[in-house]
C-alpha cells in the first residue's frame, strides 16, 4: 500500500534519514521505533507526504507521492488520517467540531447524518459526553483520543500516529495502544506508528522496524525483534545506556572541555 | 584590506537573504491569492477575520484618531494664529488627516494590533502543528489560514480609515470650536471646499495598499515562523517591525507619487 524507496532527507549538512526503504503492510500494524533523533518522525513526515525526501520516493498505491499535483494529493488524503505528537486539534473548535472537520469540509452530509458519525466515533474512543468541551479543557490523553477520532472520521485505508503515547500516564498509555490495537482489527485499516515506547509498540506491532542514525537496523515480528541477537536491538528494547547505541553524543573529549573551558584555572 | 572584504561579504550576504525573503514571500503571497475563488470559496471565513481584525480594532483607532485629530487642531490653530489664518484650520486638519495621518497611524495601530496578533497566531499553529493537521485533513493551509487573513486586513484598513478620519475630524471640529472659539461655519466651509476627491482616493489607495502589505508581511513571517515559542516570539516583533517600517516606506512612494 505504501512503499518507501531509498528515502533521504537531510536538513542542511545533517543526514537525519539515510536511503531507507520501507514497506508498510496492508491491514496491519507497522511500529517504527527507535531512540530521540534516530529519524522516526522524519520518516513518517515523509510516508505521509508533509515533507518531500531529498531524495528517493513514497509510494502510494502504486503513486509517487512526491511528484503528483496537490489536487491529486488531497484525494488521496482523504484515504489517510494522523494523530500528531501534540494532537494538533484546531483550538478554535470544541471537541465535536475537530471531528466533525473533515466531514464539514468534504462531504456535502446532511448535519444530522454528521452529528450521528461524530457520536460513533466518539463512542469508539470512548468520549461520548464531551463534545462541547474545547481543547485547552481537556487532559493530554483525551486529546490524543479526540485526534484519534478526528483521523477516523472519514474512515481512512491508512492512519499514522507520530509519539501516540508520549507525555501519558500509563493508564492513557495503554488505553490509546488499546484502541489503535482494537481499531486496526475492527477496521481493517493500516496503522503506521512511530514510537520509543518499547512496550506499547511491540505489545501493538504486527512488524516493527528499528531505526538507529537515519538507517534501519532491524525489522520484524515482535517476537523477531524480542529474539534478535543485534547488540544495538538488544540495548534499545531492554533500555540499558551502555552498548553499542551511546548516550552521549559529543564529538570531543570530556577531559578537554573540562581543561579547555573559559576561566579554567592552570595549575603550573 | 580583509576587514573591507569581510564587510563587503557580510553586506552580500545580507542583500542575497533580503532578496530570497522576498522572493519566498512574494510567492507565498501569489500563491495563497490565486486561491482567491477556488472552491470551497473562503467567502465565511473572510467575513470572520475581517470581524476579529477589523471589529477587534475599532476602539484603539478610534482614540487614536480623536487624540491625532484634537493635536492636530492645536497645533495647526497656534501656527496659523501666527500668520492670522485661522479660518484655515478645517481645511488643514481635514487633508493632513485624509491625505496622510488616518492612512498611515490608522495602519501602524493595526499592525500592532491585529497583525501582531496574526503571526503569533499562525505560528501557534505550527508550533502545535495545527497546520500540519490540516494538510493532513487536505484543507489547504494557504487557503484556509493566510488568504482570509490578507483579504481580511486589505478590507478592514480602509474601512477602518474611514472610522479614522471621521472621528479625528470630528474630534479636531469639536475642540476648534467649542474650546479654542474657532468659527463653525469658517471650519466646514474651508473643509468642503479645499478637500477634493483626490485627495479622498489618495488616502483610499494608500489605505488599501498599506492593508494589503499588512496582511502579506504578517501571515507569511508566522507562516515561516520557527516553530518553538523563542521562534514565535521572534517572528511576532520581526513582523511588527517590518510591517510598520515597510508601512512608512510604501507612504513616501505612494505620497511622491500622488502629489
Amino acid at each position: 500500500m505504501i512503499r518507501g524507496e531509498k528515502l533521504t532527507r537531510r536538513f542542511g549538512t545533517t543526514t537525519a534519514l539515510d536511503a531507507v526503504d520501507i514497506d508498510i503492510r496492508e491491514h496491519a500494524t507497522t511500529v517504527i521505533m527507535g531512540g530521540s533523533g534516530s529519524g522516526k518522525t522524519t520518516l513518517l513526515r515523509l510516508l505521509a507526504a508533509l515533507d518531500p525526501p531529498s531524495e528517493g520516493h513514497v509510494w502510494f498505491d502504486g503513486e509517487d507521492l512526491a511528484v503528483i499535483r496537490r489536487k491529486r494529493l488531497y484525494e488521496l488524503r482523504a484515504r489517510m488520517g494522523m494523530v500528531f505528537q501534540y494532537s494538533a486539534l484546531l483550538n478554535s473548535l470544541n471537541v465535536y467540531e475537530n471531528i466533525a472537520f473533515p466531514l464539514h469540509e468534504h462531504t456535502k452530509l446532511d448535519e444530522s447524518v454528521i452529528h450521528t458519525m461524530v457520536t460513533m466515533k466518539l463512542e469508539q474512543v470512548g468520549l461520548r459526553g464531551f463534545e462541547y468541551l474545547m481543547p485547552s479543557e481537556l487532559s493530554g490523553g483525551m486529546a490524543k483520543r479526540v485526534a484519534f477520532a478526528r483521523a477516523l472520521a472519514m474512515d481512512p485505508d491508512v492512519v499514522f500516529f507520530d509519539e501516540p503515547t508520549s507525555g501519558l500516564d500509563p493508564i492513557s498509555a495503554g488505553v490509546i495502544a488499546t484502541l489503535i490495537r482494537d481499531m486496526t482489527q475492527k477496521t481493517k485499516m493500516t496503522s503506521v506508528v512511530v514510537t520509543h515506547d518499547v512496550q506499547a509498540g511491540l505489545a501493538i506491532a504486527d512488524h516493527v522496524v528499528l531505526l538507529w542514525q537515519g538507517t534501519i537496523i532491524a525489522e520484524g515480528s515482535p517476537d523477531d525483534i524480542r529474539r534478535s541477537d543485534d547488540e544495538r536491538v538488544r540495548q534499545f528494547i531492554e533500555g540499558r545506556p551502555d552498548g553499542p547505541i551511546p548516550f552521549s553524543r559529543s564529538s570531543t573529549s570530556y577531559i578537554d572541555d573540562l581543561l579547555h573551558s573559559p576561566g579554567t584555572v592552570r595549575m603550573t | 584590506m580583509t576587514a573591507v572584504l569581510s564587510m563587503f561579504g557580510y553586506l552580500g550576504r545580507r542583500f542575497l537573504n533580503m532578496l530570497q525573503w522576498l522572493g519566498d514571500a512574494t510567492t507565498l503571497c501569489l500563491s495563497s491569492l490565486a486561491l482567491l475563488f477556488a472552491r470551497p470559496w473562503q467567502g465565511k471565513h473572510f467575513v470572520l477575520q475581517m470581524y476579529a481584525l477589523g471589529v477587534g480594532s475599532l476602539v484603539i483607532i478610534a482614540i487614536t484618531g480623536a487624540f491625532t485629530g484634537m493635536v492636530l487642531s492645536l497645533q495647526g490653530y497656534y501656527t496659523l494664529t501666527k500668520f492670522g489664518s485661522e479660518s484655515l484650520l478645517g481645511s488643514a486638519v481635514a487633508l493632513s488627516i485624509i491625505r496622510e495621518l488616518g492612512p498611515v497611524l490608522g495602519a501602524l495601530m493595526v499592525v500592532g494590533r491585529a497583525g501582531s496578533s496574526i503571526t503569533a497566531e499562525i505560528g501557534i499553529m505550527r508550533v502545535t502543528e495545527q497546520v500540519d493537521a490540516l494538510e493532513m485533513m487536505a484543507v489547504n493551509p494557504r487557503a484556509r489560514i493566510l488568504l482570509p487573513r490578507i483579504v481580511a486586513t486589505t478590507l478592514s484598513v480602509p474601512l477602518l480609515v474611514a472610522f479614522f478620519d471621521m472621528i479625528g475630524i470630528a474630534a479636531a471640529y469639536v475642540l476648534a470650536v467649542h474650546l479654542l472659539g474657532v468659527n463653525s461655519g469658517n471650519f466646514i466651509d474651508e473643509m468642503v471646499a479645499k478637500v477634493t476627491t483626490h485627495d479622498m482616493n489618495t488616502g483610499w489607495i494608500k489605505a488599501v495598499a498599506f492593508g494589503f502589505i499588512i496582511g502579506v508581511i504578517c501571515t507569511y513571517i508566522g507562516y515561516r515562523a520557527t516553530p518553538t515559542t523563542e521562534g514565535v516570539a521572534k517572528a511576532t516583533t520581526q513582523a511588527v517591525v517590518i510591517a510598520s517600517v515597510s508601512v512608512l516606506i510604501l507612504d513616501y512612494i505612494l505620497t511622491s507619487f500622488f502629489l
